[in-house]
C-alpha cells in the first residue's frame, strides 16, 4: 500500500517534468496524453486509497529522513486518514478535469506544453500538501503550490497585467507566509518537534502554558500558534485583509483558475486549520478570531461581487465569499462541516469557472459581461451545467451547497464564542447576496437580448466536447455530492480519526431528509429563493432598475467598485512607503553616510591630520632639538607626577 | 656641610642654561656646540659629586670617558661645520632646510 | 660657614654666571672665553671634591685643547653675527618656561631628602698621602681596561673623521706615487718604431 501512496504524487511529478522538458519534442497530442495519464493514474489510485481508508485502514509513517538537526528529525512521510482522502480525490479529479479541459481551451496557445507541465506540478505539490504528516512537509507543499501559482497566474508573461498579477499573488503570500513560518517555529520550540502525531498528542498538556508579552500580558502559547498558523491560512485562502491577489489571480488561464484558485489551491488553508484541529479547539481566542475574519470575508466580498462586469470576477469574489463561509465554519468548530463545504465547493465552484471559460472561449476570448447575453440557445450544455453550479452556490436544495451551506449556517448558530452572533448576522446576509449575484450572473450571459456590439461574423457555437465533458463531469457531484456525504460528515463521524472536534449537538438535523425538511422552515432558504427572485426582477424584468439603484446609491455603489480601497491602501503604504524607505536609505544612509563619512570622510580625515603633522617635519634641525628637549621634559614630568 | 643636594642643583641649573641655550641660539651653530659642551659639563659634575660622595671610583672613570667622548665630538663637530661654511658660506641654520619634509 | 662652604658657593657662582653668560653675549669669541672660564670653575669644584686628577684633565684638555680649537673655529670663518641674531628672543620665553619647568622638577627631586645628609653624608676628607690619580688608575686599568681601549679607538675614529672631511687636495703639484713608479713596464717607457734603411754609398762622410 506504501507503494500506492507514493505513487499517487510521483506519476503527477513524472508526467509533468517529462511533459516539461520534452514537451517540445514529442508534440502536443503526446504532451497531454501524457499529462492525462499520469493525473489519472492519481486519481484512479486515490480512489483506491479513499476506499481503503474508509475501511479502516489507516497510515502515518516517514518514507524518507531528509535531515537531522539537534534532536529533531526532518522527514518525508505521509498521513493518510479520511481528511487526506477526501482531499486526495477532490484534487485529483479536479485537475483531471481540468487537464482535459485545457485541450479545448487553451488550443491555440503557444504555451501548451508548459501549461500542462505546470498543472501537473502543482497537482504534485498539492498532493505533498495535503498528505503531509510533519509541518514541514506541510510548509514544502504550501510554499510549492505558491511558487506554481505564481507561474501560472503570469502564464502569458508577456503581458503587463499579469506580471503585476502574478507578483502581488506571491507578495501577499508571503506575509502571510511568515506567520505560518513563525507559527511552524512556534510549534517546534513549544512541542520540540515538527511531527503531527507528536504535536497533537502532546497538545492538552501544553495548553496551560504561557508566555509573557512585552506589554506586561500572559498570552497561551497555544493561542500564538494558532493565530500566526491562521495568518498563513489567511494568506493562501485570500481572506480579509489578505485576499487582494485573488480577483488579480484571474489574469491567468480560466482551467488555473478553476483549478487553483478555487477548487484546491485556496483551500490548502482550510485544510490545514482542519488538520490543526487538536491545536485550535484548546485556544477559544484563535477561534474567535477565525469566526470573524470569515464573517467578513464572506459578506465583505458577496457585496463586491455584485458590482463586477468581468465574468471572471464575479466567481472570483464569490470564491472569495465562500472561503470565508468554510472559514466561519473553522472557527465556529465545525471543522468537518468546513471540508464538506469545501468539497462541495471545490465541484460547484470549478464547474462555474470552467463553464465562464466555455462562454469566453465561444465568445472568442471576450470577458465582460455587459457584451454578452441571451447565449442560452446557442451553448445549451454550458447554460445547463451552469444553472446546475448557481443552484448548488446558492445554497438551492437539494444541490449539494445546501447541505453545507446549511450545515455552517447552523453550526454558527450553536456556536457561543465572541463574535458568534455577529457572525450568524452575516452569513445569513450572505446566503442573499450570494443567490443574487450568482443568479445575475446567469441572467446576464445566458438571458435577455444579445448585446448589440457583438460581432455577428463570429458564429457562437458550443465548443467541443473536451470543453463540455469536463462540465458535465462536474455537475453531477454539484448535485448528488451534498446528499451523499452529509450524514457521513455530520452525524457518521467521518473524520472522527483525522479531526478533533465537539460532538454535533443533540437535536441537530443530520441526515440528508431531516435537513431537507428543517430548510424549508430555515432562514437561509428562503433568503436563497430572494435572492434568486431578486436577480431575476433587476436582470431580466426591470433591466433599468440595476442603473438606478446604483446611481442613487452612488457613494456605496463607489465603495464596492473600489473593493473597499485595500489595494489602494496597500499601494499607498507598503508599497510607496517601503520604496521611499529604500530610497531615503539609499541616499542618506548609504551615499551621504557610508560613502560620504565613513568611507571617504575617514580619507579626508587622515589626509587633513597628514596635512597638519607635515608641519612637524619642516627640515630645520632645531625644532627636532626642541621636541626633543620638549619630550624630554615631559618624560621627567611623567615620571615625576604620575 | 655641603649636602649632595646642592652640588645637584647646581648640575640641573647648568642643564637648563644649556637648554636656554639651545633654544636661543637656534642659529649659530658655534654657539650651540658650546652649548652642548655646557651640557656635558653638568653631567659631569653630577658625577663627580656621586663619585666623592659615595666613595666610589667608578664615577670619576665616567668622566673619564666622558669627556674623551665630548672632545672627539668637538672636534668632528667642529670640521663639519668647516666644511658647511666652505660649502655655503654660512653657518646660519635657517639656510640648511633640505631636510623639509 | 666654613672655607668649603664659602669656595664651593663662590665657585658655583661664578660658574652658574659664566655658562648664561656663554649662552647670552653677541660675540662668538666672547662667548668661547666665557666656556673657558665656566670650565676653570667647574675644575676647582671638582678640586674641592677631591678629584684632582680630573679638574687637570678638564683644563688641560677641555681648555686647552677643545676651547682652543674652538676659537680657532671662530675665528677663522666669516661669521655675519648681525643675521644671526635676528630672532634671538623669538623663542626666549618658551625657553624659559621649558628650562624654568626643569630646574623646578630637577629641585623637587634633589632637595626632597634622600640626598641631603641624613642620607647620604660628607665623607671625612682624606689624608695627604691619597692619590687620586693612582686610585683612579688602579681601578681604570683593571675593571675597566676594555672600556679604556675603546675610548682610544673612539678618539683615533675622531682624528680620521675630521681629517678625512677637511683635507683639500690642491691641484697643480707634482707628486710621486711610488706604487705606480714601480708598476711601469717596458711599453709604457719604450716605443720601438721600425724604420727602413736607407742606402748611402761607401759610408764616405764629407
Amino acid at each position: 500500500m506504501e507503494l500506492v501512496y507514493l505513487l499517487i504524487p510521483l506519476a503527477c511529478l513524472g508526467a509533468a517534468v517529462t511533459v516539461g522538458f520534452l514537451g517540445s519534442v514529442v508534440g502536443r497530442v503526446a504532451t497531454h496524453t501524457i499529462a492525462i495519464a499520469g493525473v489519472a493514474i492519481s486519481f484512479l489510485l486515490s480512489i483506491i486509497v479513499a476506499v481503503d481508508v474508509s475501511q479502516g485502514h489507516h497510515f502515518n509513517g516517514a518514507l524518507y529522513t531528509w535531515g537531522q538537526s539537534g534532536g529533531v528529525v526532518f522527514t518525508v512521510g505521509f498521513l493518510i486518514d479520511e481528511l487526506t482522502a477526501v482531499m486526495m480525490v477532490v484534487v485529483t479529479f479536479v485537475s483531471l478535469m481540468v487537464h482535459v479541459y485545457t485541450i479545448g481551451y487553451m488550443a491555440e496557445d503557444p504555451g501548451y506544453t508548459r501549461f500542462f507541465s505546470y498543472i501537473g506540478l502543482f497537482t504534485f505539490a498539492m498532493l505533498m500538501l495535503v498528505m503531509a504528516n510533519n509541518f514541514l512537509q506541510l510548509f514544502f507543499g504550501w510554499e510549492a503550490v505558491g511558487l506554481v501559482s505564481y507561474l501560472l497566474i503570469g502564464f502569458w508573461y508577456q503581458r503587463e497585467s499579469a506580471i503585476f498579477a502574478n507578483l502581488k499573488a506571491f507578495l501577499v503570500n508571503r506575509v502571510g507566509d511568515l506567520g505560518f513560518l513563525l507559527g511552524i517555529a512556534g510549534v517546534l520550540f513549544l512541542f520540540g518537534s515538527l511531527d503531527y502525531a507528536t504535536v497533537f498528542a502532546a497538545a492538552p498538556e501544553k495548553q496551560a502554558v504561557t508566555l509573557l508579552s512585552p506589554m506586561g500580558h500572559e498570552w497561551q502559547w497555544i493561542t500564538l500558534i494558532c493565530l500566526l498558523l491562521f495568518v498563513g491560512a489567511m494568506g493562501k485562502s485570500a481572506q480579509v485583509p489578505l485576499h487582494v491577489w485573488l480577483p488579480d489571480s484571474m489574469e491567468g488561464p480560466t482551467p488555473i483558475s478553476a483549478l487553483i484558485h478555487a477548487a484546491t489551491m485556496v483551500t490548502a488553508g482550510i485544510f490545514m486549520v482542519a488538520r490543526m484541529s487538536p491545536l485550535f479547539e484548546l485556544s477559544e481566542t484563535a477561534r474567535s478570531v477565525v469566526l470573524v475574519i470569515g464573517a467578513l470575508t464572506a459578506l465583505l466580498m458577496a457585496l463586491v461581487g455584485l458590482v463586477q462586469t468581468d465574468i471572471k470576477r464575479v466567481v472570483a469574489y464569490s470564491t472569495l465569499s465562500q472561503l470565508g463561509y468554510m472559514t466561519v465554519a473553522l472557527g465556529a468548530s465545525a471543522y468537518s462541516v468546513a471540508i464538506f463545504h469545501l468539497t462541495t465547493h471545490a465541484f460547484f465552484k470549478a464547474l462555474l469557472f470552467l463553464g465562464a471559460g466555455a462562454v469566453i472561449i465561444a465568445l472568442h476570448h471576450e470577458q465582460d459581461m455587459r457584451k454578452m447575453g441571451g447565449l442560452r440557445r446557442a451553448l445549451p450544455i454550458t447554460y445547463g451545467t451552469c444553472i446546475i453550479g448557481s443552484l448548488a452556490l446558492a445554497g438551492v436544495p437539494p444541490f449539494a451547497g445546501f447541505f453545507s451551506k446549511d450545515a455552517i449556517i447552523e453550526a454558527v448558530g450553536h456556536a457561543t464564542i465572541p463574535g458568534a452572533g455577529l457572525t450568524y448576522v452575516a452569513v445569513l446576509i450572505g446566503v442573499f447576496v450570494t443567490a443574487l449575484y450568482s443568479f445575475r450572473l446567469i441572467f446576464m450571459v445566458f438571458h435577455g437580448e444579445r448585446a448589440t456590439d457583438m460581432d455577428e461574423a463570429h458564429s457562437v457555437s458550443e465548443p467541443g466536447w473536451v470543453v463540455t465533458f469536463p462540465l458535465i463531469a462536474l455537475a453531477i457531484p454539484s448535485v448528488v455530492a451534498g446528499v451523499i456525504l452529509v450524514e457521513p460528515v455530520l452525524s457518521g463521524g467521518l473524520f472522527a480519526n483525522a479531526i478533533t472536534e465537539p460532538a454535533v449537538a443533540a437535536g441537530s438535523h443530520t441526515t440528508a431528509g431531516s435537513m431537507l425538511l428543517h430548510g424549508f422552515g430555515a432562514w437561509p432558504f428562503w433568503l436563497a429563493i430572494a435572492g434568486v427572485i431578486a436577480a431575476w426582477v433587476l436582470y431580466c424584468a426591470k433591466p433599468r432598475w440595476p442603473s438606478e439603484i446604483a446611481s442613487r446609491f452612488a457613494p456605496i455603489y463607489g465603495v464596492l467598485q473600489k473593493k473597499y480601497g485595500f489595494d489602494e491602501f496597500y499601494q499607498c503604504v507598503f508599497m510607496w512607503g517601503s520604496r521611499h524607505l529604500g530610497e531615503h536609505l539609499w541616499h542618506k544612509g548609504d551615499v551621504k553616510w557610508i560613502d560620504g563619512m565613513m568611507v571617504n570622510g575617514t580619507a579626508n580625515l587622515v589626509g587633513r591630520l597628514a596635512e597638519i603633522i607635515r608641519h612637524l617635519q619642516s627640515g630645520y634641525i632645531y625644532h627636532y632639538a626642541f621636541a626633543m628637549i620638549i619630550g624630554l621634559v615631559v618624560a621627567m614630568s611623567w615620571h615625576l607626577w604620575v | 656641610m655641603i649636602p649632595l643636594s646642592h652640588y645637584l642643583v647646581l648640575s640641573g641649573i647648568l642643564f637648563a642654561l644649556s637648554v636656554v641655550g639651545i633654544f636661543l641660539n637656534r642659529k649659530n651653530i658655534v654657539i650651540l656646540l658650546m652649548a652642548i659642551e655646557l651640557l656635558l659639563l653638568s653631567a659631569n659634575i653630577n658625577f663627580v659629586a656621586f663619585s666623592h660622595y659615595l666613595g666610589d671610583m667608578s664615577g670619576q672613570v665616567f668622566v673619564f670617558f666622558i669627556l674623551t667622548v665630548a672632545a672627539a665630538e668637538a672636534s668632528i663637530g667642529l670640521a663639519i661645520l668647516i666644511i658647511v661654511f666652505r660649502n655655503r658660506q654660512s653657518i646660519n641654520v635657517q639656510d640648511l632646510g633640505s631636510l623639509r619634509g | 660657614m666654613n672655607f668649603l662652604q664659602f669656595s664651593f658657593y663662590l665657585f658655583s657662582a661664578i660658574l652658574v654666571v659664566a655658562a648664561s653668560l656663554v649662552v647670552t653675549v653677541r660675540n662668538p669669541v666672547k662667548a668661547a672665553l666665557y666656556l673657558v672660564l665656566a670650565f676653570f670653575s667647574a675644575a676647582c669644584i671638582w678640586l674641592t671634591l677631591e678629584a684632582e686628577f680630573l679638574a687637570i684633565v678638564l683644563v688641560l684638555v677641555y681648555v686647552g685643547a677643545v676651547m682652543v680649537l674652538f676659537l680657532f673655529v671662530v675665528m677663522m670663518l666669516d661669521i655675519d653675527v648681525a643675521r644671526l641674531r635676528e630672532g634671538f628672543t623669538q623663542y626666549l620665553p618658551a625657553g624659559l618656561v621649558i628650562a624654568g619647568v626643569m630646574v623646578a622638577e630637577l629641585a623637587v627631586v634633589m632637595l626632597s631628602g634622600r640626598f641631603g645628609l641624613d642620607a647620604i653624608p660628607r665623607p671625612v676628607g682624606r689624608g695627604v698621602d691619597y692619590s687620586n690619580t693612582r686610585e683612579l688608575g688602579l681601578v681604570l686599568y683593571t675593571d675597566y681596561v676594555y672600556a679604556f681601549e675603546i675610548a682610544a679607538l673612539i678618539l683615533l675614529v675622531a682624528i680620521i673623521a675630521a681629517i678625512s672631511l677637511t683635507f683639500r687636495r690642491r691641484g697643480g703639484t707634482n707628486v710621486q706615487v711610488i706604487a705606480d713608479q714601480l708598476q711601469v713596464t717596458k711599453a709604457d717607457r719604450l716605443r720601438i718604431v721600425k724604420m727602413t734603411s736607407e742606402k748611402t754609398d761607401g759610408g764616405k762622410g764629407p
